[in-house]
C-alpha cells in the first residue's frame, strides 16, 4: 500500500525526524489557511499523488503570496498530474501539502528495502539526491553507497556514522544524520514498510540537515498488524474498479485492451495477459479469482470486468486444482442470469472434473465459445473481440 | 530417485485441524503420502481422519519419526511454524501459507541459513511438492502429475499445473514437481532446485517456470551456465505485465525498472537454455528436446 508525502512526513515527525513544517489542505480555502498558518514565506504547494517525479510534471510549485498560494491550489486540485510513473492517464490530485519553504544548500538521497537477492534490507545513500535514483544507478552507480542490513542485529550506529562519512556530510551533523538512518530502519521494521525513501534530504544553507520530500510503501501482508496505517489508504489513487474488486477478495488490475481475462492464479493470469498479446490482442485487465472462488465470486468478476466499457470479449482461463471446473461452470451460468453478458465469451477449462463443467456449460444453452488450450482460446478471443469493433 | 520427498517421507502437518490443513492432510494421504502426524496446540489427542494430532512438533517427530512438514497456519503465525519445524529436527519444510508479512520472513530466512544449512525450506506461498506416484506433499490436483523423467520448477501454482498437464497428455511424466513459490524472501531459489534436478539421475529434462520480479531467474540463469547439463526449457510469465503493480504475488512486481520478464529472458538465453514465449506449448518444447530435436 502507498501513503502520500504529507502522510509519510506525519510518520516522521511522530519518530521525531527533522521534517519542514507544513499541513495538508483539501480546497483553496484550506490552503490558504495553511499558507496563514505557516506564516513565512515562500510557501511550496505540492500536490498530493501516489506517485514521483512531481516537481518536473509542475505539480511542485513556489508561492510567495496568498494570491498566488490561491492560484497554484485552485489550477492543481482537480487536475490529473501526469508524470513519468503514472502513466498517460494521469492520477487525480485531490488534496495540496502546503509547507514553509527552505532553502537548499545540497540534496542527498536515502532508502531503505529489501535486497530480494540476499533476503536482507538494505540501505542506500547518494549525494546525488533530488534526481530520479533510478537514472543515477544506470549512469553513475558508484555514487549510490550501500550497506546490507544484517537482520539479527539491525542498522548499528556505527553502520549509520559510516555511511554519513562517506556521503561527506559535515561533521557536526554526523551524529544528527546517524540518527536520521537508523530511525528510518526502526519505522521500516515497526511499521512492516516494503520501501522508505528520502529524496530529497537536505542540507540547508543554514547548515542543518531536513526531510524534503518522504515516501513510505507498506508490505500489504503486514497492514493487518497496523490499522493506523489502513485508515491512510486514499482510493482516489487506483481506479474505481480496482477499488470495487477489492471488497469482493478479486485481484484485478486494469490495463489498457479490450480483451478481458479470467483466471485462477496470479501466475496463469499473468501467462493468458501474455498469450492474448502474442495471439495479437490487448490484455483488459489482471484477475485472478483465487483458488477457492465460489459462483458468487465469479458473478462478481463479471461485473466488474464489465463495467469496463473497452471490453469486447471475455477470455475464462481456469486450470482446476482445487477450484473445480463444475463449481466455476455453475458460477458463469449463475452470472449470466444475474448480469446481461453483452460480449462473446470464450472458456477454456481444464483439470478437476473438467467433464462435469464442459457438459454443464453444454447443457446451459449459453452461447460460448469453447477452446481446448490456452492458445486456441486467446486466438479465438482476439477474433471475437475483432468481430465486434 | 527424484528429489526432496518420495515414499519414505513421512510428513506432519502442521495447522491439520484447520479447514484447508484438515482438506489437503486427507488429499495427501488418499494420494499414498505418509501422512504420519498432525500438530494444533492444545489439540493432542484428537485425531483427523486417523492422523494423530499433537501439541507440539517436537512431540510429533518423538512420537512418529516424521522428517518432513506441510504447513497451513495463518500468515500471523507462519513465521513461528516454520521456525517450531526447523527447531524440531524436521529437514524438509514446505510452507503453503500465503500471506506471511515479509519481515517476519527475515528473520527466518537468516535463522535456517546460520543453523541449519542442511535444512530445506519449500515457499512460503507455493502449492508444494510431488514426485508422482510417490508422495503428494501440497495442494496441487494429483491426477494430472505421471511419473517420468521431467524436472519441474516454478514460482507459481496453476503454471505448474498447466505445464504438468501439458506433459502428462503427451505421455511425458515428471520426477519431481517442485513450487518454490510467490514471495519476495522464498526459502528455496531456482538455483537450490535445478542443482537438486542436475544431479538427480532420473531426471533427464528440466521445465523452469519464472514470473516478473526480483532476480531469482537471472541468478538461475548464472548458475545453469556454470553447473547444469541437463537441457531446460524456461518459461516466464508476465511480459505484459505495467511497472509498479503488484500482480497477485507479493514478489510479482517490476520495480525500479528492475526485474521485467524481457531481462529475464536474455539471460536465460544467454545461459544456453530454451526459452518459450508462448506457455502452450511448454510440453511440446519438451517432447522435442527429449527426442533430441532441439
Amino acid at each position: 500500500m502507498k501513503i502520500h508525502e504529507h502522510q509519510a512526513k506525519e510518520i516522521f515527525r511522530k519518530y521525531g525526524l527533522p521534517v519542514p513544517r507544513g499541513y495538508p489542505a483539501f480546497d483553496v480555502k484550506e490552503a490558504v489557511e495553511a499558507a496563514e498558518e505557516l506564516g513565512t514565506w515562500p510557501v511550496v504547494v505540492k500536490a498530493q499523488i501516489h506517485a514521483g517525479g512531481r516537481g518536473k510534471a509542475g505539480g511542485v510549485k513556489l508561492a510567495k503570496s496568498i494570491e498566488e498560494v490561491q492560484q497554484i491550489a485552485a489550477e492543481l486540485l482537480g487536475k490529473r498530474l501526469v508524470t513519468f510513473q503514472t502513466g498517460p492517464e494521469g492520477l487525480p490530485v485531490s488534496r495540496l501539502y502546503i509547507e514553509e519553504g527552505t532553502a537548499i544548500d545540497k540534496e542527498y538521497y536515502v532508502a531503505i528495502t529489501l535486497d530480494r537477492s540476499k533476503s536482507k534490507p538494505i540501505i542506500m545513500v547518494s549525494a546525488s539526491g533530488g534526481m530520479e535514483i533510478e537514472e543515477v544507478a544506470a549512469k553513475n552507480p558508484e555514487a549510490i553507497i550501500t550497506h546490507t542490513i544484517e537482520p539479527f542485529i539491525g542498522l548499528r550506529s556505527y553502520h549509520a556514522r559510516e555511511l554519513a562519512l562517506k556521503l561527506g556530510l559535515p561533521k557536526n551533523l554526523l551524529n544528527k544524520a546517524a540518527n536520521l538512518f537508523t530511525t528510518l530502519y526502526k519505522i521500516y521494521i515497526e511499521l512492516d514498510a516494503s520501501m522508505v525513501e528520502i529524496n530529497p534530504l537536505v542540507l540547508t544553507k543554514n547548515g542543518d540537515l531536513v526531510i524534503l520530500d518522504a515516501k513510505i510503501d507498506f508490505d500489504d501482508n503486514g497492514l493487518f498488524r497496523h490499522p493506523e496505517i489502513m485508515e491512510m489508504d486514499d482510493p482516489t489513487q487506483i481506479s474505481p474498479l480496482e477499488v470495487e474488486a477489492k471488497k469482493f477478495n478479486l485481484n484485478y488490475i486494469k490495463l489498457d485492451g479490450n480483451i478481458a481475462c479470467m483466471v485462477n492464479g496470479a501466475g496463469l493470469a499473468m501467462s493468458t495477459m501474455d498469450t492474448i498479446k502474442l495471439a495479437g490482442g490487448e490484455p483488459a485487465n489482471f484477475l485472478d479469482v483465487g483458488g477457492s472462488a465460489n459462483a458468487t465470486q465469479i458473478a462478481n468478476a463479471f461485473k466488474i470486468i464489465l463495467s469496463d466499457p473497452n471490453v469486447k470479449a471475455i477470455f475464462i482461463n481456469i486450470f482446476g486444482g482445487i477450484l473445480r471446473c463444475d463449481r466455476l461452470a455453475e458460477g458463469i451460468i449463475t452470472a449470466a442470469k444475474e448480469v446481461s453478458i453483452n460480449v462473446p465469451v470464450i472458456v477454456r477449462m481444464e483439470g478437476t472434473n473438467v467433464e462435469l463443467g464442459k457438459k454443464m456449460l453444454q447443457e446451459s444453452g449459453l452461447p460460448l465459445i469453447t477452446a481446448d488450450t490456452m492458445w486456441e482460446g486467446a486466438l479465438k478471443a482476439v477474433e471475437a473481440a475483432n468481430k465486434q469493433k | 530417485m527424484a528429489v526432496l520427498v518420495n515414499k519414505n517421507t513421512k510428513v506432519v502437518v502442521q495447522g491439520i485441524t484447520g479447514r484447508e490443513g484438515s482438506f489437503h492432510a486427507i488429499q495427501c494421504k488418499a494420494y499414498g503420502t505418509q501422512v504420519v502426524a498432525g500438530v494444533t496446540p492444545g489439540k493432542k489427542g484428537e485425531n483427523v481422519e486417523g492422523i494423530p494430532v499433537f501439541d507440539t512438533v517436537k512431540e510429533a517427530v518423538e512420537e512418529t519419526g516424521a522428517d518432513c512438514s506441510l504447513i497451513f497456519v495463518p500468515p500471523p503465525f507462519a513465521a513461528d511454524a516454520i521456525l517450531e519445524a526447523v527447531d524440531a529436527g524436521i529437514k524438509t519444510v514446505i510452507c503453503i501459507t500465503e500471506g506471511i508479512p515479509v519481515n517476519d520472513m527475515l528473520p527466518v530466512k537468516q535463522y535456517i541459513k546460520k543453523y541449519y544449512p542442511d535444512t530445506v525450506l519449500i515457499g512460503p506461498n507455493c502449492p508444494g511438492v510431488i514426485t508422482p506416484e510417490e508422495a503428494k506433499i501440497g495442494i496441487m490436483p494429483g491426477h494430472i502429475f505421471k511419473r517420468g523423467k521431467v524436472g519441474i520448477v516454478s514460482r507459481s501454482g496453476t503454471l505448474t499445473y498447466e505445464a504438468a498437464y501439458q506433459l502428462t497428455t503427451r505421455g511425458i511424466g515428471q520426477s519431481t514437481a517442485v513450487g518454490i513459490g510467490g514471495d519476495p524472501i522464498p526459502g528455496t531459489v531456482f538455483a537450490d532446485v535445478l542443482k537438486w534436478f542436475q544431479d538427480d539421475p532420473e531426471t533427464e529434462a528440466i521445465v523452469m517456470i519464472g514470473e516478473i520480479g526480483g532476480t531469482a531467474e537471472e541468478e538461475a540463469a548464472e548458475f545453469i551456465k556454470s553447473y547444469v547439463k541437463k537441457p531446460v526449457v524456461a518459461y516466464i510469465a508476465g511480459v505484459t505485465a505495467p511497472p509498479g503493480k503488484r500482480m497477485g504475488h507479493a514478489g510479482a512486481i517490476i520495480s525500479g525498472g528492475k526485474g521485467t520478464a524481457a531481462e529475464k529472458y536474455k539471460a536465460l538465453e544467454s545461459a544456453g537454455a530454451i526459452t518459450v514465449k508462448n506457455p502452450s506449448i511448454i510440453g511440446e518444447t519438451v517432447e522435442k528436446v527429449l527426442k533430441g530435436n532441439l
